[in-house]
């Protein structure tokens, strides 16, 4: 995680009234990319990735720290090239790496979508790796209503209370056969997710940071998805994805957080539920 | 007098406002005792220095309560002059109705008056948690002369449940309810004049905003809805009869969380939710682009784990 930088320290989670202010009239900040090229991925060389993937997200945040993102591979069917890796990066926020995606080499999944935090206008990027050992980049731009629109941590004791749990849904596709081909679904884990970068106004010390660092999805014992989260993933992750099922039986979860929590649970394929 | 002197004199006054004496904030009393601020229905800004909220206080035969101390201090400021130009009774009690900062960026302005901070018993945590970030948006938006001097001013006394306070022959209950609004929400009401300070737990005109729990909003109306009040002071919005005041309230939450519950079961998106649900209530409440679509997403993240 890149150190926190004062100009975005505190704005990771807003205030409940939106707000419409342009953003601070300091000097233009820096282009963070070219460091973060050289942080994240040890300067390799980045190629265009208009033909390979598409990053959706709103154009304006209504609420900074629970913003949708989606990624979506343009790979056609039968190209040889398989999609690695997606990482997923928020340039203006401290800690920028949102995620990195490990997509499983037999799962064909072609669509991941979660919700992040976002500080304030910023760039983001999501680069792939293929296969073939090349990195591709789309970018877009978002703003975050002139900071953050929301806190996190709307209701303290219900997050509390639901800290681990875990849910797995799939949605109805019209391609969808009983057991194989083409399914959506989506996991969600009960977790407040603490950047670690909140101060307790009393102690002037952080809330120590408490955040879903690992996350791994298996059909039987194929892997479908795993992810490296960090702070920029908002409270209670949720990831949405589509893969190829393989008629497996059952659909598994495990998720780690920083402080060494481990969440497991298994689903039947057939029923999607809690 | 001499010349000098009276050139001196007419100096003082005509200086600049910062000189002047600190005008009081334009207050009705609605009921004998019971005075009412009701503020703008805006977003903070620095034109109308946060005054965004309904504020009141209400006067016993020993002591005054202020209920909500405004969105600066300088609007605080201004509620402490109101009530020295009716009263000069000492201000017992300084209570917050919940941990927004146009319900209490004013505190600072009543430190110094050996009163009570009084609020719900998960304000202090809101406080602690949130009230940096709060004081370093509205920085950027309201400016460094309104929120420096602002200072986050927790409750020393609790509310867990119900709990009388007394004003000199004149009793307020105050109750604390569970996640509606915010997780902190807290009420007031004066028996002598049946009056319910209901903060954030109602708001008219101005859009309900979810930032607590739409289900547990929802739960509670009905209990809201019983308390034996005739007349309310909403958070937002002018004051009303009492319970009539909450049909809008209940229809626009009513029809949010409706209309979240159907994109859920079919599987549609957070992002589709925020820019559908609700659609039908937008010519009944202001500032509703501001707050509906976050209103959504906040619905739809609690909703989807039903």
């Amino acid at each position: 995680m890149n150190g926190p930088r004062l100009l975005c320290l505190l704005m990771l989670c807003g205030v409940a009234l939106v707000m419409r202010g342009s953003p601070s009239g300091a000097a233009e900040p820096v282009d963070p990319w070219p460091g973060l090229v050289q942080d994240i991925f040890n300067n390799r060389a980045i190629n265009d990735g208009n033909d390979i993937l598409a990053i959706e997200m709103p154009y304006r945040a209504e609420d900074a720290a629970i913003v949708p993102v989606t990624l979506r591979s343009k790979l056609a069917p039968d190209d040889v090239r398989r999609l690695k890796t997606i990482t997923l990066v928020i340039d203006q926020n401290p800690a920028p790496m949102a995620a990195k995606f490990e997509l499983g080499s037999d799962a064909r999944v072609s669509e991941i979508s979660t919700r992040v935090r976002v500080n304030s206008y910023t760039n983001v990027h999501a680069v792939a790796e293929l296969s073939d050992g090349q990195l591709y980049m789309v970018k877009t731009f978002v703003k975050a209503s002139g900071g953050c629109s929301a806190p996190a941590g709307k209701n303290v004791e219900e997050a509390r209370n639901r800290l681990g749990q875990m849910k797995y849904r799939q949605f109805a596709r019209a391609d969808q056969g009983p057991t194989s081909g083409p399914r959506e679904a989506q996991i969600m884990i009960g977790h407040p997710n603490n950047s670690g970068l909140q101060m307790d106004q009393v102690t002037h010390l952080y809330i120590p940071a408490f955040f879903v660092d690992q996350l791994q999805l298996w059909q039987d014992n194929s892997p479908v998805l795993s992810m490296e989260g960090g702070i920029s993933i908002s409270e209670d992750p949720n990831i949405r994805f589509t893969y190829v099922a393989n008629g497996a039986k059952t659909f598994r979860a495990e998720a780690k957080d920083t402080s060494g929590h481990v969440f497991q649970k298994e689903w039947k394929i057939e029923d999607s539920g809690t | 007098m001499t010349f000098f002197g009276l050139v001196l004199l007419t100096a003082l006054f005509v200086l600049p406002p910062a000189q002047a004496q600190q005008p009081a904030l334009d207050v009705s009393e609605v009921s004998p005792g019971v005075f009412v601020h009701i503020g703008t229905i805006a977003l903070m800004t620095r034109e109308n220095e946060g005054a965004i909220a309904n504020v009141g206080f209400i006067v016993g035969s020993d002591a005054v309560a202020v209920i909500d101390s405004g969105g600066s201090v300088r609007e605080g400021r201004q509620l402490l002059a109101a009530i020295r130009t009716r009263t000069d009774k000492s201000i017992r009690y300084v209570i917050n109705t919940h941990g927004h900062p146009d319900h209490v960026f004013g505190n600072a302005a009543f430190a110094g008056e050996g009163a009570v901070f009084v609020g719900h018993k998960n304000l202090p945590e809101a406080l602690r948690t949130r009230g940096p970030f709060y004081v370093d948006a509205f920085r950027k938006i309201m400016g460094d002369s309104l929120i420096d001097e602002v200072r986050i001013v927790p409750p020393t006394l609790l509310v867990n449940g119900t709990r009388e306070l007394d004003l000199g022959g004149r009793k307020l209950v105050l109750q604390a309810w569970p996640a509606a609004h915010s997780d902190n929400d807290l009420t007031v009401f004066d028996e002598a004049s049946k009056t319910l300070f209901a903060g954030d737990l109602v708001f008219l005109e101005h859009i309900p905003v979810v930032d607590g729990s739409i289900r547990g909003w929802l739960r509670i109306m009905d209990d809201l809805g019983r308390l034996a009040a005739t007349r309310v002071v909403p958070g937002h919005g002018r004051v009303s009869e009492w319970p009539e005041a909450l049909t809008d309230q209940r229809r626009y939450l009513d029809t949010l969380a409706a209309d979240i519950k159907a994109t859920v079961a079919k599987g549609a998106t957070i992002k589709s939710a925020a820019d559908t649900a609700a659609a039908s209530e937008r010519p009944q409440w202001q500032l509703f682009d501001d707050y509906n679509a976050r209103n959504a997403t906040a619905a739809f993240s609690e909703i989807e784990w039903e």
